[in-house]
C-alpha cells in the first residue's frame, strides 16, 4: 500500500517535472517605463520586442523565451528593486527595456555585476560608454550624445550660425547639449536647463524670443516634447525661428499629437519608418498588422534588441551557462537591423549611419517624417577610447 | 522690460492655475481635515472628459460643461464612497486611501484612453497672440486663463463672504464641532464643498488641455506644488490660497527665467545654468520652509 502510494507520487512528480525541464524557456527580464506621461515609450519598446518574439512564434533565434515585464515608473529606485528581484528570485540572466538614463544608471550596474547581460533598447548615458563600460553591457540604440551630435551636424549643414539650446536638467539632457555643441560650428546664443517634470515652458520661450537666435535646438523626450512643441507653435515662434531636433523630440507619437504645427521641422535619426530594406519592411508590416497606432523609433529599438538576443541565442543554442560564448555571439551583431547597416564598436555601442529627416505633408495630407539625406556615416561615439574591457 | 512683463504674466498665469486647484484642496483640507491626494486625479478627469467631448463634438466650448460635470460627479462620488469613511481616521489612513484612488484612476484612464497623450485644439477665438504693449505679444489663450482665474477668485470671495453657505464654510473651517452642535447638516456641507473643489479642479484641468498635454499622471505633477500653496497660504484660507498661488507662480517663473543669468555673473556659464536650474526647482520649497519658520500656520491664518 505504502509502496504503491510512494510509486504513484513519484511518477506524478516525474511526469510533472519532466516536460517543464525539457521546454523551460529562457527568461528575459524587461524593466521599462510604462506608467506616467512617458509610458508610451516603454509600451513601444515592449511591443516592438514582443513583435520579434511573435514573428518566431514565441521564440528568439529558435529558442523558446519568456518575457517578464515590470514597470519602473521612471523611478531609479524602483528599477533597481525590480532588477534585484529578477536576479534573485527569478534567476534571470538576460535583461533589457530601460527607457531613461537615470533609471539605467541606477539599475544596470547591479545587473552586469551579477554576471547577467543587459542589451539597451534606448538609454545609453555617456559615463557607461566610457570609463564605466562593461563587457556584459550592450547598446542597440545609440549612445545618448550621438542623437544630438547628428542634430548639431545637421544644424551646421543647414548653415545656421547662432543656436539657442534647451534640455531637461538630468544626465541625458546634459549629454544632449554636450553632443549638439560638439558638432555645431556656430555660436550658442543661450542655454537653458528645464525640469524633467516641467509642463509649462512659457518662461523659457520668452527668453528664446528675446535672444533672437537663427535656430533652436531642444531635447525633450516623450510628453515633454509634445508640450514644448505645441507651446512653441502657440507662442508664434515656429514661423520665426526654425528648429533642429534629434529623434527623441519628434517621434511618431509626438508627430501625431503636434500635427501640422511640426511642418518644416528638421529631425535627425538613425531609423525612420520609410527605410527601404527588407528587415524594416517585415517590421513595419508586422507592426501595422498588430497595432493600431503610429510606430515610433522606440518600437524599432525594442525589435532590434530582441533580434540581438535572438542572434546570440541562436549561436549558442540557448545555453547561457557559457557566458563568454554568449557574449562573443552577441558582439558579432549577426542580425538584420531595421536601420540597415549595424555593428558594435569597441565599447559595444552601435556604429551606424545617421540621417536627416524633415516633417512634410504626406500623401494622405497628414504630416509625416521623410528621410531627406545622410548626416553621418559609420558614426560611433566619443567615449569608446576611454573604455577598457 | 517687455521681457520682464511677459515673465510676470507667465507667473500670474501659472499662479491662477495653481489657485484653481489649491482653492478646492485648501477647503477640503481646512474644513474636513482630509488630506486628499486624489485631487490631482480629479484635475485629470476634468481634462480627459472635457478634451474627449471637445474632440468628439469638434467644439471646444462643449468641453467646458463636460469637464465641470465629470469632475464634480467624480468629486461627489469620491466623497460619498471613500472619503466619508475617513473623517474620523488619522491622516495616514487618508493618505493611503486617496493614494489608492490615484492608482485606480490612473489605471482606469490608461485602459480607457491609452498611454498616449490627448490634445484639444484651441478655439479660433482664443488662438493667436495679442500685442498688449508695443513689442509685448502674449497668447490670447493664456490671457483668457488669467481672466477666468481672477473671475473664479472674485466669485469664490463673494460665495465665501456674502452667502449663507459661505458663512457655514467659514465657520466649519474654524470650528467644526461647534457648527455641528448648532444643528447644521455637516455631511451635506462636506459633500458640497468637496463637489465645489472638484469642479474647480476640473476647470483647471480642462483649461490646461490646449497648452499642456492631457495625459495619465498629469495631476500628480501639479499636486505637490498645490500642497505647497495650501501650506504657505494657510490651511482652509481661500484668500491665503489666492495670494500664495500668485506669489508661488511668480517666484517659480522668475527663478527659472532669471536665476541662471544672475549666477552667470559670478561663475562659469554651464555651471551657472545647472546650478540655477537646480535652485529654481527648489525655490518654492525653500519659500515654504521660510514661511513655515516665520509663520508656522501659513501667511493668512490669524493667530488665535
Amino acid at each position: 500500500m505504502n509502496l504503491r502510494k510512494a510509486f504513484l507520487a513519484a511518477s506524478i512528480a516525474a511526469l510533472a517535472a519532466f516536460p517543464a525541464a525539457a521546454a523551460d524557456p529562457v527568461k528575459i527580464g524587461m524593466i521599462t517605463t510604462l506608467s506616467g506621461p512617458a509610458g508610451y515609450l516603454g509600451q513601444d519598446i515592449r511591443d516592438g520586442f514582443k513583435l520579434a518574439m511573435d514573428l518566431e512564434g514565441g521564440k528568439l533565434g529558435g529558442v523558446p523565451v519568456e518575457l517578464l515585464v515590470e514597470d519602473d515608473g521612471l523611478k531609479p529606485g524602483q528599477g533597481k528593486q525590480i532588477a534585484e528581484r529578477f536576479l534573485g528570485e527569478e534567476g534571470i540572466k538576460l535583461f533589457t527595456g530601460i527607457v531613461f538614463s537615470n533609471v539605467a544608471g541606477a539599475t544596470i550596474p547591479d545587473i552586469v555585476d551579477n554576471d547577467a547581460f543587459y542589451v539597451s533598447p534606448n538609454a545609453a548615458p555617456s559615463n557607461m560608454a566610457g570609463k564605466e563600460c562593461n563587457q556584459n553591457y550592450f547598446v542597440v540604440s545609440w549612445q545618448n550624445d550621438s542623437l544630438h551630435e547628428s542634430a548639431g551636424q545637421n544644424a551646421t549643414n543647414l548653415g545656421y550660425k547662432k543656436a539657442f539650446v534647451l534640455a531637461p536638467n538630468y544626465q541625458a539632457g546634459k549629454d544632449a547639449i554636450a553632443g549638439f555643441k560638439r558638432y555645431f560650428k556656430g555660436e550658442i546664443a543661450g542655454e537653458i536647463y528645464t525640469r524633467l517634470d516641467q509642463t509649462d515652458f512659457a518662461a523659457e520661450l520668452a527668453q528664446v524670443r528675446a535672444a533672437k537666435p537663427d535656430v533652436v535646438f531642444q531635447f525633450h523626450p516623450g510628453g515633454l516634447g509634445i508640450t514644448f512643441l505645441r507651446q512653441y507653435e502657440q507662442a508664434g515662434l515656429m514661423k520665426e525661428i526654425p528648429m533642429v531636433v534629434a529623434e527623441p523630440s519628434m517621434d511618431g507619437v509626438t508627430l501625431a499629437a503636434v500635427g501640422d504645427a511640426a511642418l518644416g521641422l528638421n529631425v535627425t535619426s538613425h531609423w525612420n519608418s520609410d527605410f527601404d530594406n527588407a528587415a524594416n519592411k517585415t517590421f513595419m508590416e508586422a507592426w501595422n498588422k498588430a497595432y493600431n497606432r503610429p510606430v515610433t523609433y522606440y518600437a524599432s529599438q525594442g525589435y532590434d534588441a530582441a533580434l540581438a538576443y535572438a542572434s546570440a541565442l541562436k549561436a549558442t543554442g540557448g545555453n547561457l551557462d557559457d557566458a563568454d560564448a554568449f557574449r562573443d555571439a552577441l558582439r558579432k551583431a549577426d542580425f538584420e537591423s531595421v536601420r540597415g547597416k549595424f555593428a558594435f564598436g569597441p565599447n559595444q555601442h552601435p556604429v551606424q549611419n545617421w540621417y536627416a529627416l524633415k516633417v512634410e505633408k504626406g500623401e494622405d495630407g497628414k504630416p509625416m517624417l521623410k528621410t531627406v539625406g545622410e548626416v553621418f556615416q559609420d558614426h560611433g561615439d566619443a567615449y569608446s577610447a576611454e573604455c577598457k574591457m | 522690460m517687455t521681457l520682464f512683463l511677459e515673465q510676470l504674466l507667465n507667473g500670474v498665469q501659472f499662479g491662477v492655475m495653481l489657485f484653481l486647484l489649491a482653492a478646492g484642496l485648501t477647503l477640503i483640507f481646512g474644513i474636513m481635515g482630509v488630506i486628499n491626494l486624489a485631487h490631482g486625479s480629479i484635475y485629470m478627469i476634468g481634462a480627459y472628459a472635457g478634451t474627449w467631448v471637445a474632440t468628439e463634438t469638434g467644439s471646444f466650448w462643449l468641453g467646458i460643461p463636460a469637464a465641470l460635470t465629470a469632475a464634480a460627479v467624480a468629486g461627489v462620488a469620491i466623497e460619498f464612497l471613500v472619503v466619508r469613511r475617513l473623517y474620523q481616521r488619522d491622516h495616514l489612513d487618508q493618505v493611503l486611501a486617496t493614494f489608492g484612488l490615484i492608482l485606480i484612476f490612473n489605471q482606469t484612464v490608461t485602459i480607457l484612453f491609452g498611454r498616449q497623450p490627448l490634445f484639444v485644439s484651441m478655439p479660433a477665438l482664443l488662438d493667436g497672440s495679442v500685442e498688449l504693449l508695443p513689442g509685448l505679444f502674449y497668447p490670447i489663450y493664456r490671457l483668457a486663463i488669467i481672466v477666468v482665474g481672477l473671475l473664479v477668485a472674485v466669485g469664490l470671495y463673494l460665495l465665501i463672504n456674502k452667502t449663507r453657505i459661505g458663512m457655514l464654510v467659514r465657520a466649519g473651517s474654524t470650528n467644526r464641532e461647534m457648527v455641528r452642535a448648532l444643528g447644521v447638516d455637516i455631511r451635506l456641507l462636506y459633500t458640497l464643498v468637496f463637489g465645489l473643489g472638484a469642479l474647480l479642479a476640473g476647470l483647471a484641468g480642462f483649461m490646461a488641455g490646449p497648452i499642456l498635454a492631457v495625459q495619465v499622471g498629469m495631476g500628480e505633477q501639479i499636486l505637490i506644488t498645490t500642497f505647497v500653496v495650501v501650506v504657505i497660504g494657510g490651511v482652509g484660507s481661500i484668500r491665503g490660497a489666492f495670494f500664495a498661488s500668485l506669489v508661488l507662480g511668480i517666484v517659480d517663473t522668475g527663478l527659472r527665467a532669471y536665476l541662471p543669468g544672475l549666477l552667470r555673473q559670478v561663475m562659469v556659464g554651464s555651471e551657472a545654468d545647472a546650478l540655477g536650474a537646480g535652485i529654481s526647482s527648489m525655490g518654492i520649497y525653500l519659500l515654504m520652509a521660510i514661511v513655515l519658520l516665520i509663520r508656522p500656520k501659513g501667511l493668512f491664518i490669524r493667530n488665535s
